[in-house]
């Protein structure tokens, strides 16, 4: 290690600062306070040029120790972030926010509501244009807030309603509390980002006062504004609203399906599969192949008995009907080398039989029908099955054997 | 000050002060009702300044301060790290004395005072304050934020941008630039001529004077009881009186936001040293605390190594003739030798015979250890003999332990005082609040800090390590014996040891680069670096000073091996 022979402030501010950091990171709170009660003269020559001042490291690190310290309370964090927000005006507004999630972790939802709102009505000069996405986020959080509030008074007025009361001045309460919550939850969705919270609270108002038109515009904004970043929850929002009011399944499938491009292992994959599946179009049910092996290709759902048997039903169809066997094929080609190894293994046969019945079986079938009747996999299914006397294992394996001049020429 | 009234009786215009602080003409001797208020005598120690037309003083301004000079400050500072090395148990007469003479003959040279014609500049001085927004356009008077951004060599103050840009809209009044009625002119004027005192120079001040009357304080202890407190430097100001207010660029002069650098201030000494005509110092005797043979002893005691190797230093001393009190003793400005560091040298003397002893190249020292170890079991009469690698494990643990709290207490270093200062009136009230909210944050992240308490400002002491023969646990090896790595050759004991490298083929030239030689660890053995860091511990200075010193030693040690031989490798029989 260099020992400094040439100490001055700034390097001895520094090694104060990295003795701070250690301690922090070996979770000793009482030598990170020591050590940060040395640093903080540093606050009395601030240089404004550097990227990360002592005032904001005070802040961040002050903020840390004080959550951590066995002796520090509620009060005394509050009493630290007011004088935090006296101490750089660049940054009051992120200070203010920062605090309101802090109440609010701590379950201080009035005092969070509080403090949003004294920071809202702040003025500064330029400042106030220059903050101005931190106050758009300020008040979006107060209008989560509001919303927060809102629930509650419907909840009230809910029971109110089951018991035969009606109270004219909660209701009251509960709209004006929409007004508020509406106006700023609207504001922050319009700027390009990820407010997944915000939609989903503003589009729950929308729908409960019936205005269903600017819920779905929203929606649809959210999901599909190119300035938006890719977002897949923006998408099975947008599907369960359109599915809530009972859409055509036209609109449903266009939602869902850029939600399989962007995630093929979202677990809406199977209500996808199962729509695409019963549609007319032949290019639906193309589709519905794709993405029922496409989701199978994740191990998350390697022992998802639903997906198997929608995969299984699938194949199952065209193999009797023996029309678009070419599908299979095209669907195998690309996986033949390491979905056996993958899903087939002996291993794994032994594995499902023990624990999972219906899997194997919907495994079985799917195994039987791409890699033939000779693979491991259904070799041994069907034979534990057959040999506990399950019926239907009896059934398969003879709906395999049939069928087996398919596999032969499939793979061929 | 001005004074420019004529004298009554004999109508010259030459002033000087009685002691009772009247102004009496020099011509005639006319003592004038006219008195020249002196606000403080702390500011003068002992002696009569005679402060010739620099105007009278106004006594009160509007914030109860008075007119002080720059150099009065410096003054007063030199007084108080006088009584502090008095207390610490220097002789009075540095402080009484030598300390006065010196600075005296410095305000002389300087033409600061002492003198018949200080300054017509001081009509300048407030001009300069004067000029508010065409100071960019004047080519001989640099602007207020030229004068900010001047640097030092170190330490210097970092102003921020707001500081410079108020100050530039700053109009008539004088006040505003500094406390000091020259600051700002003294930072301008002198900059690189006269040697314009600076804080780091009263450090060199003092060093001069402890070497004038040879007191046995080396510069490295002069800067640790600086480090450690007990010699004013970096908040000195707040000893200043009341009346004596500081602020603007006043605290360019005085504030410091860095330690003094031994290089720096040992260099500065010297430049002072010939600036002052100063003529030969007195002998550097065998007898005197400084002297080498002196030093190794002591430096030997503290590093825990045996008395014996005082033996060993002394010869090596004796050899390459570095214990002549020619040598030995300042001659300022006298260029042609080069100057000794009486602690380094030491140091380096014990690092050689260290390295003459053990060779010190990660192996056989070792080796020899273990040989030692062995005749030691054997050896029943008399103390033991010394065993290398047992030092080691010892002088390792306690110098990790040591290194550790050094760094420590640096980091928790506190750099601010209670006494506020700030650049100009306008910044005081965010000065202030910006400190009461410093001293509300450390209370509040103090009391989180456990049963910490303050750190307590050490004893001073000469020694920093000491080893008590007492111990019986056998961590002291003063009295441990040699023989264990010794062999008779001709009734006479030598070093089993028959090798020896050189730090440095060649010398560098001081003058190009600064330096003798360069000092990475990785290019030296492990052994080698660790006893460095051991006297750069102790003194406090950086481990490539004492390798520097190292290879003089050496070259002269092995000088007419050097000659002889131009190609030769490192291993050298001696």
């Amino acid at each position: 290690s260099t020992h400094e022979y040439k100490l001055n402030f700034k390097k001895s501010k520094e090694v104060c600062l990295s003795y701070v950091q250690d301690a922090m990171l070996q979770k000793q709170w009482k030598r990170a306070a020591e050590f940060l009660t040395f640093y903080i003269e540093s606050l009395e020559k601030d240089f404004s040029t550097e990227y990360m001042g002592p005032s904001e490291m005070i802040w961040r690190i002050g903020t840390e120790i004080l959550c951590h310290h066995s002796h520090s309370s509620m009060k005394e964090f509050n009493s630290f972030i007011e004088q935090m927000k006296t101490l750089g005006v660049k940054r009051y507004l992120k200070v203010c926010l920062e605090h309101a999630f802090h109440l609010l972790c701590n379950g201080l939802i009035d005092e969070a509501y509080q403090n949003l709102s004294l920071a809202e009505s702040w003025r500064f000069g330029e400042q106030t244009a220059i903050q101005d996405k931190e106050m758009k986020l300020i008040q979006a959080y107060r209008g989560l807030l509001d919303y927060y509030s809102w629930c509650k008074q419907k909840n009230i007025l809910l029971e109110h309603g089951q018991d035969g009361f009606e109270d004219l001045s909660v209701e009251q309460e509960m709209h004006s509390c929409f007004r508020k919550a509406a106006v700023n939850l609207k504001e922050i969705i319009k700027i390009p980002g990820v407010w997944d919270l915000f939609v989903k609270c503003y589009v729950d108002l929308l729908e409960f006062y019936g205005d269903h038109n600017e819920a779905r515009q929203v929606l649809n904004e959210y999901a599909y504004n190119s300035k938006f970043p890719a977002n897949p929850n923006a998408h099975v929002y947008l599907y369960q609203f359109l599915k809530r009011h009972g859409e055509s399944k036209k609109s449903l499938i266009s939602a869902l399906k850029i939600l399989h491009d962007i995630v093929p292992s979202h677990e809406l994959m199977i209500d996808f599969n199962i729509m695409l599946q019963k549609s007319k179009k032949r290019k639906k049910r193309r589709l519905g192949l794709e993405v029922i092996f496409a989701a199978l290709d994740y191990a998350g759902w390697k022992e998802n008995v639903k997906a198997w048997s929608c995969l299984a039903r699938q194949v199952k169809q065209i193999v009797i009907s023996e029309k678009h066997l070419d599908w299979i094929k095209q669907e195998w080609n690309s996986r033949k080398d390491w979905w056996p190894a993958f899903h087939f293994s002996r291993y794994l046969a032994k594995r499902n039989w023990q624990e999972n019945e219906s899997l194997s079986y919907e495994k079985a079938l799917v195994a039987g029908i791409l890699l033939g009747k000779d693979c491991k996999y259904f070799k041994y299914v069907s034979h534990q099955g057959c040999k506990a006397q399950v019926k239907r294992f009896r059934i398969l394996k003879k709906f395999v054997n049939k069928h087996n001049p398919v596999y032969l020429r499939m793979s061929g | 000050r001005d004074f420019n009234e004529r004298c009554a009786q004999c109508s010259e215009v030459n002033w000087g002060l009685t002691d009772g602080g009247r102004f009496y003409c020099r011509s005639c001797h006319n003592v004038t009702e006219r008195t020249r208020e002196v606000v403080n005598t702390d500011f003068i120690s002992n002696t009569r300044i005679q402060t010739i037309s620099k105007g009278l003083r106004k006594q009160e301004k509007t914030d109860g301060g008075c007119e002080w000079y720059v150099c009065e400050g410096f003054q007063l500072v030199l007084k108080k790290q006088a009584e502090a090395l008095e207390a610490l148990g220097v002789c009075p007469q540095m402080k009484d004395e030598i300390l006065c003479n010196f600075w005296r003959r410095y305000l002389q040279k300087t033409k600061q005072a002492y003198c018949n014609r200080p300054a017509g500049e001081t009509v300048k001085a407030l001009s300069v304050c004067d000029s508010s927004t065409d100071v960019d356009s004047e080519p001989e008077r640099p602007s207020l934020l030229h004068l900010l951004s001047l640097s030092e060599s170190e330490g210097d103050l970092q102003t921020d941008c707001s500081f410079a840009s108020s100050i530039s809209k700053v109009s008539e009044s004088t006040s505003v630039c500094s406390g000091s009625v020259d600051g700002s002119l003294y930072l301008m004027k002198n900059r690189k001529e006269k040697l314009r005192m600076t804080m780091p120079m009263t450090l060199s001040f003092c060093y001069m004077a402890l070497l004038w009357l040879r007191e046995p304080m080396t510069l490295s202890d002069l800067l640790r009881f600086v480090a450690e407190g007990h010699i004013p430097y970096l908040n000195v100001f707040q000893h200043f009186p009341e009346k004596m207010k500081l602020y603007g660029l006043d605290l360019k002069i005085f504030c410091v936001e860095s330690w003094p650098v031994y290089e720096e201030v040992y260099n500065k000494m010297l430049e002072l040293a010939a600036f002052l005509d100063l003529p030969r110092f007195p002998d550097i005797t065998d007898s005197c605390f400084l002297h080498p043979d002196m030093l190794c002893m002591k430096y030997l005691m503290e590093a825990n190594l045996p008395d014996e190797l005082h033996n060993w230093t002394c010869r090596v001393v004796k050899k390459i003739c570095i214990g002549e009190a020619d040598f030995l003793t300042l001659v300022p400005g006298n260029k042609s030798t080069r100057s000794v560091k009486y602690d380094v040298l030491a140091a380096a003397v014990i690092v050689v015979v260290l390295k003459l002893l053990f060779l010190l190249d990660d192996h056989y020292e070792w080796l020899l250890s273990d040989f030692a170890e062995e005749r030691n079991k054997n050896n029943k009469e008399g103390g033991p003999y010394f065993e290398f690698k047992k030092w080691y494990k010892v002088l390792k643990c306690s110098l990790d332990v040591k290194q550790q709290k050094l760094d420590e207490e640096r980091a928790k270093y506190l750099w601010r005082c209670e006494k506020p200062l700030f650049y100009s009136a306008k910044k005081k009230s965010k000065v202030l609040k910006r400190r009461q909210m410093v001293v509300n944050l450390q209370n509040q992240f103090g009391k989180l800090s456990g049963s910490v308490q303050p750190a307590e400002k050490p004893n001073p002491s000469s020694f920093q390590l000491s080893w008590s023969e007492e111990n019986t646990d056998g961590s002291c090896f003063h009295g441990h014996s040699l023989k264990g790595i010794l062999q008779e050759k001709c009734g006479l004991l030598t070093a089993m040891n028959p090798d020896y490298w050189l730090c440095t083929v060649k010398l560098c030239n001081e003058k190009l680069c600064g330096h003798l030689a360069h000092y990475r660890e990785v290019d030296f053995p492990q052994s080698y670096h660790f006893v460095l860091r051991l006297f750069s511990f102790l003194l406090r200075i950086q481990p490539s000073y004492i390798h520097d010193e190292v290879c003089v030693i050496e070259h002269k040690l092995f000088n007419k091996k050097l000659c002889k031989k131009p190609k030769y490798n490192t291993g050298l029989r001696k």
